[in-house]
């Protein structure tokens, strides 16, 4: 009973994320005239990208940082990527290892600024930020480059196409229906995500988050710590990057998508129940919280238009009522500010 | 009263210089003139500059509390297009009411709800975002400047382009308001430690929801004078002013954690990156070069500076 209500006091913030998904995406699925597979697989598409681009975040916001270069940088590998992905066979595979080796780098960058030049995450990634969509439209003046087709096709599908389309397997039936994107999510937190986290230097992030001195006194490495939290934030933003490449088939340096995908990833983090002053939280959270930002869009376009609700169906309104709900969501946590019996321990 | 330059002032200034030298050499040795330093060519990117020097004004105050307004794009955005819909001098006004508007309500969120003021602002802006497509939706509101935006944004007294006078208006406000009055050294104290500032008896949450208000008011006319500027109010106006103007206060020393600064740092950060981004297009870079050196210059200059302070705090 005590390790259950320590485990619900310890997860609040991503199992409340949870239940709101489950809710928001019910509701989508009731009003969804025809809900299946297909439009799962869709709604996955839509998604991915910002899932990889919230996690990002998520890093810089574990060791008490904001990075506003993720949206940027996502960009940069999207443009990459539609030049070195563009051929077929083995060569896509080494032009996904470049983007991903790219992205890395530029979160290396990031952090080896932010940590030896002594500069607030928030500002050195305002530059950089700037820097990175600068090479992107460098290397993309003007939209364009063409992925193999069979290739973005079967990569953004569900395991059964891959399988058709490259004849490496016939019908896998039931499994073979699962869309690929949280697969991808699957063997990125498998095989990055869990690991970083058990390793003395993913612990150090959340030591840093929490109290930076107190974590210096006890010899966390701090440097290095910081640094591999902003170079995993390149990767995942990478990783965003290809996933935009294969499933645009080409690169667009667009500075204003740059911008909403890193408002978005704050907004997705803060859902997924990571403290903006750092320390708590994880990726496993923001996933919930982007999903939960796509499902209120999601809702929009099929809530039917002749209802007594009707009128929320106008795409001139879906701006407002997710900046409304994203407020509500964030002044939830206001709720303590009631309850405190002095008004000190606020300040904090 | 002791008159001292800070090393930020003084190392923007030397950038200043630099710049104003390589924009002047670029020009004597393609066209033999030199544009780049002539009056009237500084006079029109003053011109210019001075809506990123509102805004950046505004914005200096909020992060001097230790937060940050990330809705200004759009403040700015709403209260010109809700000032051109309206029009005439009632319209300006209510143009003003919205900016004012703004700030209170993400002063209160802030300051009452304790939500982080980054995300609030975001949300916010967000907010407005879509309030301004429903405004615009159905039908295309009337979105031509009116008289006193044309006043404010457009013309000139004696030469002097008025936007300039008003900026000069709003900084001499926030210098008196930070060096003399209490108001500004309970900015200063917040912006330090808000706990102590609060046990001293500084009604700190009516201060932190002023700050957000004269913030808000400063993007207000900016947007109002850069409507009457480009001569309509139209959508996303406001867009280009968010990052540069946090980058002016922050190359202008002010500490992004808060508390420290001074309103000088600010002017000198804005003219700065005014001058910088007219020296990348007087010669005619590419966009994309343009970036990457504007980012570029950023980081250089903090790191010169971050390390001058380094050693100063290790003396």
């Amino acid at each position: 009973m005590k390790t259950a209500r320590l485990f619900l006091g310890q997860n609040a913030g991503i199992l409340l994320a949870i239940a709101l998904f489950l809710a928001l995406y019910s509701i989508y699925v009731s009003l969804h005239p025809n809900w299946g597979m297909n439009v799962v697989l869709q709604n996955g598409n839509e998604t991915l990208a910002l899932i990889l681009v919230g996690m990002a975040q998520t890093m810089a916001v574990l060791v008490g940082g904001l990075d506003l270069s993720v949206g940027p940088l996502m960009t940069l590998t999207n443009c990459f990527g539609s030049i070195v992905m563009a051929g077929t066979g083995g060569s896509i595979l080494a032009g996904i290892v470049a983007c991903m080796a790219l992205g890395t780098a530029c979160g290396f960058l990031n952090g080896c600024i932010i940590v030896y030049g002594r500069i607030q995450p928030i500002i050195a990634t305002l530059a950089t930020g700037a820097i990175f969509l600068g090479l992107a439209l460098l290397l993309r003046p003007t939209p364009g480059g063409a992925i193999d087709g069979d290739f973005a096709w079967a990569f953004t599908n569900d395991l059964n196409e891959l399988g058709y389309t490259y004849g490496w397997w016939e019908d896998l039936g039931l499994i073979g229906r699962i869309p690929l994107q949280p697969v991808y999510l699957a063997l990125i937190i498998l095989l990055v995500w869990i690991p970083f986290k058990r390793s003395v230097t993913g612990r150090g992030c959340y030591a840093i988050g929490s109290n930076a001195h107190a974590a210096y006194m006890s010899g966390v490495r701090i440097d290095r710590s910081k640094i591999a939290a902003f170079t995993l934030a390149g990767f995942f933003a990478g990783c965003a990057g290809i996933y935009l490449t294969m499933q645009m088939g080409s690169g667009n340096a667009d500075a204003p998508q740059a911008a909403e995908y890193t408002l978005r990833s704050i907004a997705a983090v803060v859902i997924g129940g990571t403290s903006l002053y750092g320390g708590t939280g994880g990726v496993i959270g923001t996933i919930f919280g982007a999903l939960v930002l796509r499902s209120i869009s999601f809702i929009f376009r099929v809530v039917p238009e002749d209802s007594t609700v009707g009128f929320v169906a106008s795409p001139l309104l879906q701006p407002f009522f997710e900046g409304l709900i994203l407020l509500l969501a964030v002044s939830l946590g206001a709720a303590r500010t009631f309850r405190a019996k002095n008004r000190l321990t606020l300040f904090s | 009263m002791s008159f001292r330059i800070d090393t930020p002032i003084l190392i923007g200034l030397v950038f200043i210089s630099l710049i104003l030298a390589a924009g002047t050499s670029y020009t004597l040795a393609t066209q033999g003139t030199a544009t780049f330093v002539s009056p009237t060519y500084l006079l029109q990117q003053l011109h210019f500059g001075a809506f990123l020097g509102m805004t950046a004004a505004g914005m200096m105050l909020v992060i001097l509390l230790g937060h940050i307004d990330l809705s200004v794009p759009w403040t700015l955005t709403a209260s010109a297009m809700v000032a051109s819909a309206i029009g005439g001098f009632a319209g300006d006004m209510t143009g003003l009411m919205v900016g004012l508007t703004v700030g209170l309500v993400n002063g209160i969120g802030v300051a009452f709800l304790r939500v982080p003021s980054m995300i609030f602002t975001l949300g916010m802006n967000t907010v407005l975002l879509g309030l301004m497509v429903m405004l615009t939706g159905g039908h295309a509101p009337q979105s031509a400047a009116t008289d006193l935006m044309l006043f404010l944004g457009r013309d000139r007294t004696l030469g002097v382009p008025h936007s300039v006078i008003v900026w000069l208006i709003i900084s001499a406000a926030i210098i008196f308001m930070l060096t003399r009055t209490a108001v500004g050294r309970y900015m200063y104290a917040i912006g330090n430690r808000e706990a102590a500032a609060y046990l001293s008896g500084v009604r700190t949450r009516l201060v932190i929801v002023g700050a957000f208000m004269m913030c808000s008011a400063c993007a207000a006319i900016a947007g109002i004078s850069l409507a009457g500027y480009s001569a309509r109010a139209f959508q996303a106006m406001g867009d280009p002013y968010l990052l540069p103007s946090i980058a002016a206060v922050v190359l202008g020393g002010t500490n992004i954690l808060g508390g420290q600064g001074k309103y000088s740092g600010t002017v000198v950060g804005v003219i700065l990156i005014v001058l910088l981004q007219s020296m990348l297009s007087i010669m005619q870079m590419e966009e994309a070069y343009r970036q990457v050196i504007y980012g570029a210059v950023i980081i250089l200059m903090l790191l010169i500076y971050s390390r001058g302070r380094g050693r100063a705090a290790e003396a």
